[in-house]
């Protein structure tokens, strides 16, 4: 409901916000530290498992080892893979050494190949001096914001989205109309409606990330954090990680990895924090997340403003047009 | 390592944490790349040059660690004056005979050794694959031989080390392994620096050594880099070989392998080990020191558990029960034997040979000429399918109507819905629980083999034929209970009865073992793996433990448990000086207690408890009380780790750099091309590309490899047919470096085919950087990489990469050499049918290996360039070929 | 043989091999070189790293960050008949209030068709009618979906009866004096004409609602053009029901429409253009591919229509024909700005480069405690 400091953006306690009382467990959520990913999926594996969600599609995308596509009903977590010619700290990639390229080999891969970032970051950027060129493999692993200010379920109209004790964004099942309304209100993309495969439960449903909401009620971890072999994916109090997470981020950069950067930590930002924290080594985009995302409803207010005015225009135009002279 | 043991990765992620840098040494860019500090990518089948080279670093800069290596390993013993080195044989050592490809090993040995006589038959050992079993019983030395501790003397093994390494120069490792010699020696020098008494490095490895002709060299190699460091035995140190299926430790250890026997005893051949006493003998060699000595007990031991009260002192404790091998009954020979019609039934377990093996052409040929096949798996596998649908029946090779072999599809139960141990890579034996009972008519091995067992002893009750006596004899009575709708009779045997008889016990009262020390040779205790004894101590199931690491020193001794005796680090003496004190108080793992005059420390010791430092052997000491207080390496008859072996390996004394069967080089090290003494069934199923100095190689222009994705499991038995895994890698695909893809017009995402003279298969293109063509011998090679897991069944489908692979294999352990091969790469599909013949057979034309099967293997030295009729050669007397080796073994399948 | 646990205490008081190490878990930290930096950084916020746009934009192997609405045609559909609906209702409470018969009629039973056929296209979106009920389970501000439900809750009564009364009224008289139709009729003619100002009063929010809805949602092309849509949606509901009343009232009746048709088109066009302004590059996919088609459609359609029906004052069938340019304008209007949403959100640029641009202006945002 719109009422209420910040209920719609800024920063806020999104258990307290929806109504619950004092004794409610503390937010939970999610530092994903994509620095030690070793993309071995088992995140996306583990959740479909818990969660019974389907396997649908066995075509090779062709995208480095990314076949899972992006997060949607049927994947609600999605290693992306990400070849650049670009360095990663001080590691040293080892390939393309200056006297192979020397030998007059081709040096910029074939544009229509991918591999790398498909915009604007293919060729593997042999230097004209025949400088060895960076290389490096960004992998991590994309799961639901459970925003702040939750888009999704700010708009949905049965109410099947909800805000758990835990802080999190759950659809249920048995409400869900599959309007699919949340679908395009997700700033991230993430929530999306079930189109099958045939059979499969909840089609039609939308579907994404519980953050085990079963699970963290019987006290467990999330499958998906359970089972990441190199605690890329940690679970816990969303406090106490923004805490590691920034933490993380000083010890990289004093490291030499200034590429090293939080997403989704700042309360203040235009989902109010997300719940699902990222430490990533690009650009936001590279790894397909937006780079300044709004939870749309921050500006809903001025929109049913807008929107009034338009109905009013409407009505006395209408009034206008009988009241006028007779032709 | 990230790729295959993602799990086991999460403590190099720690160990990064904690400031170790990592080096990943690889064909390849992966997964294991992207997080180390440093990749250094090399051309597939040249580790053995690049560690040579870093041994060379090591030792013209004199950079070992001294003291180590003057006390603990044999580097001041002084070698045989006979002893020729490939610097003076051109890549040969002294004792070759071209016409066997064997070594008369002479030689090798230190001064003032004899070779003994028996069990020597190089020929037998090589067929058998036994010569290995030398090392694993720890190499044998009488007497003292002659030591120079100022490692000065020109034949002691440090400079024979020194000159045999002398060749591989920065300049020779850039040249052949096609690295930088920029990236080579930073790899020396973070080897070094991070070694020593403050520091260790661990040296990890996997399948990526061991599937090659010259595979065990690759881990000898490893070995002495690490002894020369001072990395053995120590905290933080030591060689990793990362295992492959969950307890293929465990297989290896009570061995599915045709020529060993639990605990590594070995398996006794028909023509040496007549009797308990020769093959006892043939262990223990007595005289000989260090702790096999006991072997005896062990074998024993054995017997009684096979054999029940049957097993006495009078008749040799059944030994004329156990069969004997009478030549090579590898997984690799009786698949040529299946073709050849000399097997006829053939039990198959847990294993996909029609994809996971090399030559999948000739695995399914094989199968199809059996009469009758037992497959027992989770899904109906291509091994078992491969009458109706394999790549054979599209090019009419297998007519369905006409495969008569009968196969028997059994459901087994998987590892969630059985009980029992797995032993993992740290020789951990851990205990499982079952979580669910098995669906359907799903049974566990254990149920199959006892109830198997115990219906054919029905059958043959009664009967008076010798040859029934080993079965109808045989202790076979497991308890047995209860698993949901089993019917009375059928029960499920006990996993944990199994466990104490494989643990031992005293067989007058029962009480289980602690220690194999408590093992007698007189038939009063059995126990069915000596190197388990103490998995069941106290009657408690020790491989149950589970307590947490946070509760338990960080050692956790007390998590599972590990063999010998819960030793969490082998050698573990060396850890200590020779005095006795931890090296360092960073490094301190196990040390000599003045005060209480014994060993202790973290782990438990893996030396005499009450032996101190000072300890020294009488001349005439044999046996344990042969090594010394300062001898680490208790396996091995001197105590001291073997930088130079002169028993105990085929292919030489010292690992030497050989070219893979197929490549694409002359071999730039020396005259000799590829390892002379490698086993090669040279005919018309198992052509191989020409290689130098054959000509047509360039046929066959790039180098391939294969190995693993983290999505899916070796031959997709367990992943293909599992939706939620098939769907993360759904496609067999090529990797190809962006300068190949425009070579040869690949596009990502498109097709290609890879042509090898046995096969042609396709796959999708992916084009990426992580692929990188390297500079050898001054030409530029590209290599491509292929995933091994597709076959044509399951949810997700594709060619085998195993099709393209023939058959030649490390004469040590008959491992198959399937990281390295040549072939061309197309664009597009591949024909089907018929044409997919024609053009493997137009391939085969143009490399000039249509007809001509027989080719050099020895390409230096007295017999050299040779046609060489390979392995094909008649086996051994005595076996006229009709004894079927039925069963289910894998000689070749994990010696890692 | 040491018993587990014992071999701490008697041994020195020992830490792990590698303790005393404890740097850091990074890629390269132990190798020494530098890594490089990037050019053009500008330190933002804590650990936040921002990057002057790149003139190329960078996405995930070019798939969309945002998901496009499921939705099917039926959407856009309704879109257009809300908005006829709407306009309808308005129309027909003019025409009712001002004795205009035949256009009441006209409007009415438009209004009444044009909310059935509303009514199936959702219902057919949501899979089964069952499922439009679990929406009136709640009323929820935020969800401009579920304001909408209410406010098409609200109007379908007031519309309904007013559009049955007229659907009664074309039975013979005759036939409707006894019996159920009989008393339907009595009942109807008392109410019809609070009916009918009852849907009227729903009628603006009814036309003004669905752009919000378009509005509301993280679609670069919908979210962007907040400001004016709702605008351009009333003008074109407008356009279209006043071109309904052009098609089936007679000349001497349509004035009121003629001039609502020509408010209504110019609305909706000068609205249109100074959204497409405001929008930036998310203005883009308004002018390419089949969005593109449609608006430039539209655009012709209604100024045709609109000149028209100014035009129309004395051919009945001009008027025809201009309600029918105005209503397939209207129709092409809302078929083009889904369209356009639903190609924004498919391509990362239209998610990315705002977003970019944005944070160049005015840096991260931050919305005060
Ligand atoms: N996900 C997954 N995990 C597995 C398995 C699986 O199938 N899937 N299989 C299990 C089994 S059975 C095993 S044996 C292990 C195997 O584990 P690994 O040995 O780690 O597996 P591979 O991927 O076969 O090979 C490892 C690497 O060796 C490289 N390589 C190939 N040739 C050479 C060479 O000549 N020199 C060097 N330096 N590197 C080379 C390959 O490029 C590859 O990256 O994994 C086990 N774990
Ligand atoms: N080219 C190439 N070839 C290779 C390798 C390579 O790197 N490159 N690697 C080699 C290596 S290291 C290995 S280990 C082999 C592996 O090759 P295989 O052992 O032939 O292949 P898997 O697919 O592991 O076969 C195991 C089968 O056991 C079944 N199974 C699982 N659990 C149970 C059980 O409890 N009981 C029974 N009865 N069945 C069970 C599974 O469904 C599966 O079909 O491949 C080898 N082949
Ligand atoms: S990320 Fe999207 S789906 Fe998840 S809570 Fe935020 S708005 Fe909802
Ligand atoms: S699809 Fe379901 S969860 Fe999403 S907005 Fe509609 S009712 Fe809510
Ligand atoms: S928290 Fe649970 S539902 Fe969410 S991605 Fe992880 S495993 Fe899946
Ligand atoms: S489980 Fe962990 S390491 Fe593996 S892909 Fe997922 S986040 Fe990365
Ligand atoms: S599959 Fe099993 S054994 Fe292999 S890494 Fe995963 S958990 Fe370990
Ligand atoms: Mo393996």
């Amino acid at each position: 409901m719109i009422g209420g400091r910040n209920s719609l953006s800024g920063p806020v306690d999104p258990t307290a916000n929806a109504g619950y009382g004092d004794e409610h467990p503390k937010r939970k959520g999610f530092f994903t530290d994509t620095s030690i990913c070793i993309g071995c999926k088992a995140c996306e594996v583990a959740c479909k498992e818990w969660n019974d969600v389907p396997a649908d599609h066995f075509d090779m995308t062709a995208t480095s080892y990314d076949n899972s596509h992006s997060l949607n009903a049927n994947q609600w977590r999605h290693v992306a893979f990400i070849e650049q010619p670009k360095r990663l700290g001080s590691q040293d990639p080892g390939l393309r050494p200056p006297e192979v390229t020397d030998l007059g080999m081709p040096s910029v891969r074939p544009t229509d190949t991918a591999g790398a970032v498909a915009d604007g970051a293919g060729g593997t950027g042999v230097g004209a001096e025949g400088e060895k060129p960076d290389f490096r493999w960004l992998m991590s692993s994309d799961v639901c914001k459970h925003c702040t200010h939750a888009a999704c379920l700010d708009v949905c109209p049965t109410g099947s989205l909800f805000r758990t004790e835990f802080g999190t964004v759950v659809v249920q099942d048995d409400i869900c109309n599959g309007c699919g309304y949340c679908v395009p209100a997700c700033p991230y993309g993430v929530i999306d409606r079930r189109k099958g495969p045939d059979g499969a439960k909840n089609v039609g449903i939308a579907q994404k990330c519980t953050l085990c909401y079963d699970r963290l009620g019987a006290g467990q971890t999330p499958a998906c954090a359970q089972s990441c072999p190199t605690q890329s994916i940690q679970f816990g109090d969303v406090d106490e990680l923004r805490e590691r997470a920034n933490a993380r981020v000083a010890q990289l950069h004093e490291a030499g990895v200034m590429d090293a950067r939080l997403y989704g930590n700042d309360p203040h930002d235009g989902v109010g924090g997300t719940g699902s924290i990222f430490l990533l080594l690009d650009e936001p985009e590279v790894y397909g997340f937006p780079p300044d995302p709004l939870v749309t409803t921050a500006d809903l207010p001025h929109m049913f403003r807008r929107a009034s005015a338009a109905a009013a225009t409407l009505l006395v135009g209408a009034a206008l047009a009988f009241v006028g002279r007779r032709p | 390592m990230a790729e295959a043991h993602p799990v086991g990765f999460q403590w190099v992620v720690e160990a990064k944490a904690r400031g170790a840098k990592v080096i990943h040494v690889d064909p390849r860019f992966t997964r294991t790349s992207a997080l180390a500090d440093t990749f250094v990518p090399l051309r597939v089948g040249t580790d053995i040059a690049f560690l040579g080279g870093i041994v060379n670093y090591v030792l013209s800069n004199e950079l070992d660690f001294r003291e180590y290596v003057v006390s603990y390993t044999n580097a001041a013993t002084i070698v045989s004056d006979d002893f020729l080195d490939t610097e003076d044989l051109d890549g040969l050592f002294s004792g070759f005979d071209p016409e066997t490809r064997t070594y008369d090993t002479e030689s090798w040995q230190y001064a003032t050794q004899e070779q003994d006589a028996a069990g020597d038959d190089e020929a037998m050992q090589r067929e058998t694959a036994s010569a290995m079993q030398h090392e694993t019983h720890g190499m044998q030395v009488e007497g003292q031989p002659p030591r120079d501790e100022t490692l000065q003397h020109p034949n002691c093994v440090y400079q024979v080390l020194k000159r045999h390494y002398a060749r591989y120069t920065p300049e020779m490792v850039a040249r052949t392994c096609g690295v930088t010699e920029e990236a080579f020696l930073e790899v020396c020098r973070a080897w070094t620096e991070n070694s020593g008494r403050d520091r260790t490095t661990a040296l990890v490895y996997s399948v990526g050594w061991t599937q090659h002709s010259v595979g065990v060299q690759y881990i000898r190699t490893g070995a002495i880099l690490q002894l020369l460091l001072g990395n053995m035995g120590r905290p933080g140190g030591g060689i990793m070989a990362l295992r492959g299926h969950a307890s293929i430790q465990g297989s290896t250890d009570i061995p599915t392998l045709f020529n060993l026997l639990p605990g590594y005893l070995p398996m006794p051949n028909a023509q040496d080990h007549t009797t308990l006493e020769e093959w006892v003998d043939a262990v223990r060699h007595p005289g000989a020191k260090g702790f096999w000595s006991n072997a005896d007990a062990y074998g024993i031991n054995l017997l009684k558990a096979y054999w029940g009260e049957k097993a006495t002192p009078e008749n040799d404790f059944c030994f004329d029960y156990v069969p004997k091998v009478s030549g090579d009954h590898g997984t690799y020979r009786t698949v040529l034997d299946m073709i050849d019609g000399k097997v006829k039934g053939y039990f198959l377990l847990g294993q996909n040979p029609a994809v996971g093996s090399a030559h999948g052409k000739a695995q399914r040929l094989g199968m199809a000429n059996l009469d009758w096949l037992v497959v027992r798996d989770l899904f109906e596998i291509e091994s078992a399918t491969f009458w109706k649908d394999s790549p054979e029946v599209a090019t009419g090779e297998i007519v369905p109507e006409e495969c008569a072999t009968e196969v028997f599809l059994m459901p087994a139960a998987s590892h969630v819905e059985k009980e029992g141990t797995f032993t993992q890579t740290q020789r951990m034996l851990q205990w499982r629980e079952k979580a669910v009972d098995p669906p359907g008519d799903c049974r566990s091995e254990l149920w199959f083999f006892h109830h198997l067992g115990r219906m054919v002893r029905e059958r043959l009750a009664g009967s008076t034929d010798e040859r029934d006596r080993p079965l109808l004899d045989l202790a076979w009575d497991y308890p047995t209970h209860h698993a949901g709708h089993q019917p009375e009779g059928w029960g499920e045997p006990s996993a944990e009865a199994v466990l104490k008889e494989v643990n031992g016990y005293e067989v007058a009262t029962g009480r289980p073992l602690s220690t194999f020390a408590e093992m007698k040779a007189d038939g009063s205790t059995l126990g069915g793996c000596w190197i388990y004894t103490g998995v069941y101590k106290d009657g408690v199931n020790q491989a149950a433990r589970r307590k947490p690491g946070s509760e338990q020193s960080w050692v956790a001794p007390e998590w599972g448990w590990a063999w010998p005796a819960n030793r969490r680090t082998l050698y573990n003496r060396a850890s200590a000086d020779p005095e006795g004190r931890p090296w360092s108080e960073r490094k301190a793992y196990v040390w000599w207690d003045e005060e209480a005059q014994e060993w202790t420390g973290h782990d438990v010791p893996d030396f005499e408890k009450g032996k101190p430092p000072s300890y020294r052997p009488g001349p005439d000491d044999d046996g344990v009380a042969g090594i010394a207080g300062d001898d680490p390496f208790i396996m091995q008859g001197d105590g001291k780790g073997a930088l130079y072996v002169p028993a105990g390996l085929l292919d030489g004394p010292l690992p030497t750099h050989y070219e893979p069967v197929e490549s694409p080089f002359p071999n730039p090290v020396y005259g000799q091309q590829a390892n002379p003494t490698r086993k090669e069934y040279s005919r018309a199923e198992n052509r191989m590309n020409p290689s130098p100095p054959e000509e047509h190689s360039q046929v066959f222009p790039f180098v391939f490899t294969t190995s693993r994705l983290t999505e899916h499991h070796t031959a997709g038995g367990m992943s293909r047919y599992v939706a939620r895994l098939a769907e993360l890698q759904p496609e067999m695909f090529v990797e190809v470096s962006p300068e190949l893809a425009a070579e040869r017009g690949l596009e990502n995402g498109g097709w290609a085919t890879i042509v090898t003279a046995r096969a042609a298969i396709e796959a999708r293109v992916m084009v990426t950087d992580r692929l990188t063509p390297l500079r050898v011998e001054d030409r530029v090679v590209h290599q491509v990489w292929l995933p091994y897991h597709w076959g044509q069944g399951g949810i997700v489908t594709g060619d085998s990469a195993n099709d393209l692979f023939g058959i030649s294999l490390d004469p040590n352990v008959l491992i198959q050499e399937s990281k390295v091969g040549t072939c061309d790469v197309r664009a597009g599909r591949r024909p089907s049918g018929a044409d997919l013949l024609g053009l493997v057979a137009e391939y085969q034309r143009r490399a000039g290996v249509d007809h001509d099967l027989l080719r050099p293997i020895v390409t230096t030295g007295p017999g050299a360039l040779v046609d060489d009729e390979g392995d094909e050669t008649p086996r051994p007397a005595g076996d006229d070929g009709t004894d079927g080796h039925d069963g289910h073994d894998d000689t070749s399948g994990d010696h890692q | 043989m040491t018993g587990p646990g014992q071999h701490r205490a008697d041994g020195p008081e020992q830490a792990h091999p590698d303790d005393e190490r404890q740097t850091t878990a990074v890629i390269g930290s132990a190798g020494g070189r530098r890594p490089r930096r990037a050019g053009g950084r500008r330190k933002h916020g804590p650990g936040i790293e921002q990057v002057v746009p790149d003139a190329e934009f960078t996405s995930y192997y070019g798939r969309p960050i945002v998901k496009a609405a499921p939705w099917e045609h039926d959407i856009p559909a309704y879109l257009f008949s809300g908005g006829l609906a709407a306009g309808s209702a308005l129309v027909a409470a003019g025409a009712d209030l001002t004795g205009r018969p035949q256009l009441r009629r006209t409007s009415r039973l438009g209004a009444l068709v044009a909310l059935a056929f509303s009514g199936a296209a959702l219902v057919h979106d949501l899979g089964k009618p069952s499922r439009f009920v679990n929406m009136l389970r709640v009323a929820k501000l935020t969800s401009p979906m579920s304001v909408g439900t209410w406010i098409l809750t609200g109007y379908a009564p007031g519309a309904g009866l007013a559009g049955l009364a007229e659907l009664l009224d074309l039975v013979p008289a005759d036939r409707r004096r006894d019996g159920v139709l009989g008393s339907a009729s009595r009942v109807l003619s008392w109410v019809d004409r609070p009916a009918g100002l009852w849907g009227a009063l729903f009628g603006p929010p009814l036309a003004a609602y669905t752009a919000v809805l378009l509005s509301d949602t993280a679609t670069p092309s919908w979210h962007e053009s907040y400001r004016e849509l709702p605008f351009v949606f009333v003008g074109s509901a407008a356009a279209a029901s006043a071109g309904l009343g052009l098609i089936g009232a007679p000349v001497h009746e349509t004035g009121p429409v003629r001039r609502l048709a020509v408010g209504g088109a110019v609305l909706e066009l000068v609205a249109e253009h100074r959204m497409e302004r405001s929008m930036g590059i998310t203005a883009e996919p308004l002018h390419e591919g089949r969005a593109g088609r449609l608006m430039r459609a539209a655009k012709v359609l209604t100024a045709a229509g609109a000149v028209g029906a100014a035009l129309s004052g004395r051919s009945r069938a001009l008027g025809v024909l201009s309600g029918a340019a105005l209503m397939a304008g209207s129709a092409c209007t809302r078929f083009g700005v889904f369209e356009a949403g639903i190609e924004s959100a498919n391509d990362p640029k239209y998610t990315v480069v705002p977003q970019r641009e944005r944070l160049a202006r005015e840096g991260p945002r931050h919305f005060p405690e």
